[in-house]
């Protein structure tokens, strides 16, 4: 009987191997699903073995297919499409998407057609380094991700070892333009802190502030560092600066009675929308509203479904990107998102349109074609980044450096009657 | 003063810990088992109540009721096809496993159907806030419905449990199945009961942990689930009182750890209260110290 | 192999063991034939670290939860304290020493360093019993998470600063580096786990553990999972041999997070990585493997850490699917209906052989575990 089982362990075993080795591009998708649910439990050595030849014959197929790139760019996508940060990570998906779609359209880069494909990272670094690995097996020549910080860092390294051509629309801090090869579209988190810091000093909002940061987030506490120190330069005073974590992140009653006892003006928001706007709530419940203010990860707290956008009343954040912006390029972008995927686009959205364009004008200038391999479209790609200027939705004329981080200004824009307002 | 307002704040985040832990002691009190999707479940009772009365437009009342209906038949339905083949398997925690694996189904399923967006959820609370001391303090709507919802729902649970058959059949369940069984009570039926009321009682936490917190996600259930759980645990999970006291005791610590002690340490605090209570009285505030026989 | 089988008699338990260590060693030589042969695709060797990582973590867990028989949902922490611990000697020591050198330091580092928490944590855990401890550990491996979160080391030319606060209060000269940044995490740690490395760990790992199940302690250790009282009675020093397994366990998951922290380039704590789900992902590989069957704590970490990979094609149903499958494997792994069909379905297409003790049968015997 053990030996039976000895037999069923091996037969699986190399069932799972060959399944795997074979590479999983998309033909082999739906045979490799077929493989694991046979083989999964271990009942039938002999339906596991035939899915694993089954597989080994597609997975042949895929890998033949895999090298001819067949004319077209391949464009690979990471991000968080399952789990609690799954909101951002869907809307650099369709977003990116869209944007393809739209160049594709009119006729590609250099007349080439955008085939493009993204992959949940679950906002896991380890998962992220998985989906960039299954990415770089069905032939992507450039990559627009990852969306979250931990997990561009994370992706960088690998990116940095293959030198393939790295965007990331939205990781912030400063590590995930670390290498040469590495680029991103948003503002870098000292730089968030910095700039706020500064807007609220120069501008004389408030003079009493207070902090409520989530301590266990990257960019937060990014944020919150390089405003607190900045802050020291700035005619104001930090009078109270309380954290949450990503485990209790349900009640602020605290964090917001702290600052209210400490008189604070204005509240700083260095953290993402979902949790803001139960803060915002929490914070009339309590009736106390001093002035809110925030940085691009609020963008998005007027599109949460249902909500009362009255609470956000005076809400002031800076941001490269407002859904309700008057120019063409916003509104045309905004009313297709909407069309295509039935919600309003949030920053991240507009990150990875730009992404995606940054790379169209890139790649235009740099004239790459779809028979280079990634390394030579990666240097070719680097040399013509600090080259281009682009007019994106979340800046216009924005230019990037060598380092990797974009030049562009942020907006100050304020919630009045529901909707942005520059201010 | 603000240690009242704070003292205020943790029984509002305790009586909803409390709601929760009503359901989750309730079910390990009889089926003896952790059931990781509880607070999955509560979260699909959150979006019953979501898509009723925000998306259609309907009553709040129908909402409540279609929520308990719903959620009734999932817990059911999961009781009958994940966990009831594994009842008698060799270890239980084959079934804390399937537990799990509901819970990811749950999230995921939720994550297809309502999308990843946050949901501001309309409180179904239509009760004013109670004020105090000239309006310094004050206690929320939801609160005070929270709390007395708790109470009732702890009075009849006991009242059911101790008075009535099927209640008794469940405490006999609890004890021993196979004696249950020879006494000639249905054990199928009676577990299956306890999930039906496991999840109604969930489905009335979802909907008052979203009017409390008005933020709803696939995800919303999952660590306020793990929460009550500690609660339950801290109260002597299997005792209806002790999740009582447990859920609200857990909010005050909460609470109070992070405005006196480091926001940034709040759930270490936590924990680590529970780990003091549980050495100090290793089965919970108010669970049965059960003596090993030989 | 097959010579040494014939010619000695070999004990019923060192053939089970070689078979296991053998099992290893088969994969490991497949995947560099693969590799060599250039038949590897890049997620597969992507996944070489990781999949290590994991079968020593389910095979730590199984010595808690399996021989011990104590449910510890807090193993995470451990992994996470060896993570840190590992990844701070090398961010300080990097470029003083060998790379082979300053890893296998921080290797050792990082399992004292878990392996002593495993005592301190163990000491006041190990009084209670099912449920209780079980939470009790979760409520560890919490706090390890949160405080790894607040804690800020920095260096400069006065030495280490400390700071529970922000990096700001830790008060840097100019010429001062942050090492380990809070919720940021550790940065920057050198890229030193490799397959081979990992599959040596595993090795070490599995034969920490076969020897300590068939040594003396070993069996004290699970005539105490088996009845507490009768252990007591002969004389057993209960505390003593349950701090043992759980330290043991704690220092290999320790090693386990040396690995994870030299594999990608940051380390954070996140709920994802060392929070309570990862500790229960990890006991649902030593379920799933069966409970106390250190082979199959080996396989079920390898088939599960593969299994989301290998639906990435279903995309937006990737996770919904793997939860449906992970349902399905559980019921029919473990249910008893299930496992009297295969039983009698094994019977009828195999009865040429004897049908003794069933692979399952023989879990539940070793894995009365948990109560």
């Amino acid at each position: 009987m053990k030996k039976y089982h000895k037999i069923i362990s091996s037969v699986m075993a190399s069932a799972m191997a060959v399944a795997l080795f074979a590479g999983c591009g998309n033909a082999a998708d739906n045979g490799n699903a077929q493989a694991d649910d046979n083989a999964a439990p271990a009942e039938n050595a002999a339906d596991s073995s035939n899915a694993g030849a089954e597989n080994a014959e597609t997975g042949g197929e895929t890998a033949a297919t895999e090298n001819n790139a067949g004319g077209v760019i391949k464009i690979g996508g990471v991000g968080p499409t399952t789990g609690s940060a799954a909101v951002y990570g869907l809307a650099v998906q369709n977003a990116a998407q869209l944007a393809v779609d739209e160049i594709n359209a009119n006729g590609g880069i250099n007349g080439v057609q955008i085939e493009f494909k993204f992959e949940d990272d679950e906002c896991d670094p380890e998962k992220s380094v998985n989906a960039y690995n299954t990415l770089k097996d069905w032939g992507m020549q450039m990559l627009v991700g990852s969306v979250t910080s931990g997990c561009s860092v994370a992706v960088a390294e690998k990116t940095a070892e293959d030198n393939m051509f790295q965007l990331t629309p939205s990781g912030s801090s400063v590590d995930c333009v670390k290498y040469d090869n590495a680029f991103r579209v948003c503002f870098s988190d000292p730089n968030q802190g910095m700039a706020s810091a500064k807007y609220i000093g120069e501008n004389a909002i408030a003079s009493t502030v207070a902090i409520i940061y989530d301590s266990s987030d990257i960019y937060s506490s990014g944020i919150y560092e390089k405003f607190a120190a900045e802050a020291a330069n700035q005619p104001f005073e930090i009078v109270s600066a309380e954290a949450f974590t990503a485990d209790s992140k349900t009640d602020f009653s605290v964090q917001l009675q702290k600052a209210k006892d400490a008189g604070a003006e204005l509240v700083f928001l260095p953290i993402y929308y979902t949790e803001a706007s139960l803060i915002l709530s929490q914070a009339s419940t309590l009736g106390y509203a001093p002035i809110f203010f925030g940085c691009d990860g609020l963008d998005g707290i007027l599109n949460v479904e249902n909500f009362d956008t009255s609470l956000a009343e005076g809400v002031m954040l800076l941001t490269p990107f407002a859904a309700d912006a008057e120019d063409e390029l916003t509104k045309n972008f905004v009313a297709a998102y909407k069309e295509k995927f039935g919600d309003t686009p949030n920053q991240f959205a507009a990150d990875a349109y730009d992404a995606v364009y940054a790379i169209k004008a890139a790649g235009e200038k740099a004239g790459i074609t779809p028979d280079m391999d990634m390394s030579a479209i990666c240097d070719a790609m680097k040399a013509a980044m600090p080259q281009i200027t682009l007019d994106g939705l979340t800046g216009t004329g924005m230019t990037w450096d060598v380092s990797g981080e974009p030049n562009k200004e942020p907006k100050a824009v304020k919630i009045t009657n529901g909707v942005y307002t520059a201010m | 003063m603000s240690f009242i307002s704070y003292l205020i704040n943790g029984v509002s985040l305790g009586s909803v810990y409390a709601i929760i832990a009503l359901g989750y002691t309730m079910v390990y009190g009889i089926a003896k088992m952790l059931n990781f999707a509880h607070g999955d479940v509560i979260m699909v009772g959150g979006f019953v109540v979501f898509t009723i009365v925000s998306s259609l437009g309907l009553p709040p009342v129908l909402g409540i009721v279609a929520a308990v209906a719903i959620c009734t038949v999932l817990g059911m339905i999961i009781e009958r096809v994940a966990y009831k083949p594994l009842r008698n398997a060799a270890s239980p925690l084959a079934v804390l496993i399937t537990a799990i694996g509901v819970s990811y189904l749950l999230q995921n399923i939720a994550l297809l159907l309502f999308g990843a967006n946050t949901k501001s959820f309309t409180s179904i609370v239509s009760i004013p806030p109670l004020k105090l001391a000239e309006g310094k303090l004050m206690i929320s709507g939801e609160t005070i419905v929270t709390i007395i919802s708790g109470i009732i729902i702890m009075v009849c649970l006991t009242l059911f449990v101790n008075r009535t058959k099927a209640g008794q059949a469940m405490l006999a369940v609890s004890e021993d199945k196979g004696a249950a069984q020879l006494m000639g009570i249905n054990v199928n039926g009676t577990i299956a009961l306890t999930f039906a009321i496991g999840s109604a009682l969930a489905a009335v936490a979802g909907m008052l942990l979203c009017s409390s917190y008005p933020s709803l996600t696939p995800y919303t259930g999952a660590m306020p689930g793990i929460k009550a759980f500690v609660a339950a645990v801290f109260g002597g999970i299997g005792s209806i009182p002790g999740a009582m006291i447990g859920g609200i005791l857990l909010g005050i610590i909460e609470i109070l750890g992070k405005a006196y002690i480091s926001s940034q340490m709040a759930d270490a605090i936590v924990f680590a209260v529970l780990i003091i209570v549980l050495l100090v009285k290793p089965a919970g505030i108010l669970g049965k110290n059960i003596q090993e026989k030989v | 192999m097959d010579k040494t089988n014939s010619k000695f008699k070999l004990s019923k338990t060192t053939k089970s063991n070689l078979i296991t260590y053998l099992i290893v060693i088969i994969a490991y030589l497949t995947v560099q034939l693969l590799l060599a042969g250039g038949h590897m695709s890049s997620l597969m060797e992507g996944l070489l670290v990781p999949l290590c990582i994991y079968v020593i973590l389910a095979v730590s867990l199984n010595l808690t939860v399996g021989i011990l028989g104590e449910l510890s949902l807090g193993h995470a922490g451990f992994m996470c304290v060896g993570a840190f611990s590992g990844a701070f000697f090398s961010k300080c020591t990097q470029g003083s020493m060998p790379d082979m050198l300053r890893f296998l330091l921080a290797l050792i580092i990082g399992a004292v360093v878990a392996g002593v928490f495993g005592i301190l944590i163990g000491i006041p855990v190990l009084r209670l019993k099912g449920d209780y401890l079980a939470i009790v550990t979760l409520a560890f491996g919490e706090i390890i998470k949160n405080l790894v979160n607040v804690l800020y080391i920095g260096r400069d030319s006065d030495g280490f600063h400390f700071s529970m606060k922000d990096s700001i209060s830790l008060h840097l000269k100019e010429d001062g580096e942050v090492l380990v940044n809070g919720a940021q995490g550790i940065t920057g740690t050198p890229h030193d786990s490799s397959f081979t490395i990992g599959v040596l760990l595993i090795l070490l790992a599995l034969f920490i553990i076969l020897n300590l199940i068939h040594s003396r302690d070993g069996r004290a250790i699970m005539a105490i999972r088996d009845n507490r009282i009768a252990a007591e009675s002969v004389g057993i020093n209960i505390t003593k041999y349950k701090l043992m397994a759980f330290s043991i366990s704690a220092a290999i998951a320790g090693v386990g997070g040396v690995l994870y922290a030299h594999n990608l380039s940051t380390l954070t704590a996140q709920p994802k990585n060392f929070g309570y789900n990862m500790s229960i992902m990890i006991l649902v590989y030593v379920v799933l493997g069966g409970i106390g069957n250190i082979r199959g704590s080996i396989i079920a970490a390898v088939l599960l850490t593969l299994l989301p990979e290998l639906l990435r094609g279903l995309s937006d149903y990737r996770m919904l699917i793997y939860a449906v499958v992970l349902i399905a494997m559980m019921l029919l792994n473990w249910s008893p209906k299930a496992i009297e069909w295969k039983e009698r379905f094994r019977e009828t297409y195999f009865s040429g052989r004897k049908t003794g003790k069933s692979e399952t049968a023989q879990v539940s015997q070793t894995g009365k575990g948990v109560k």
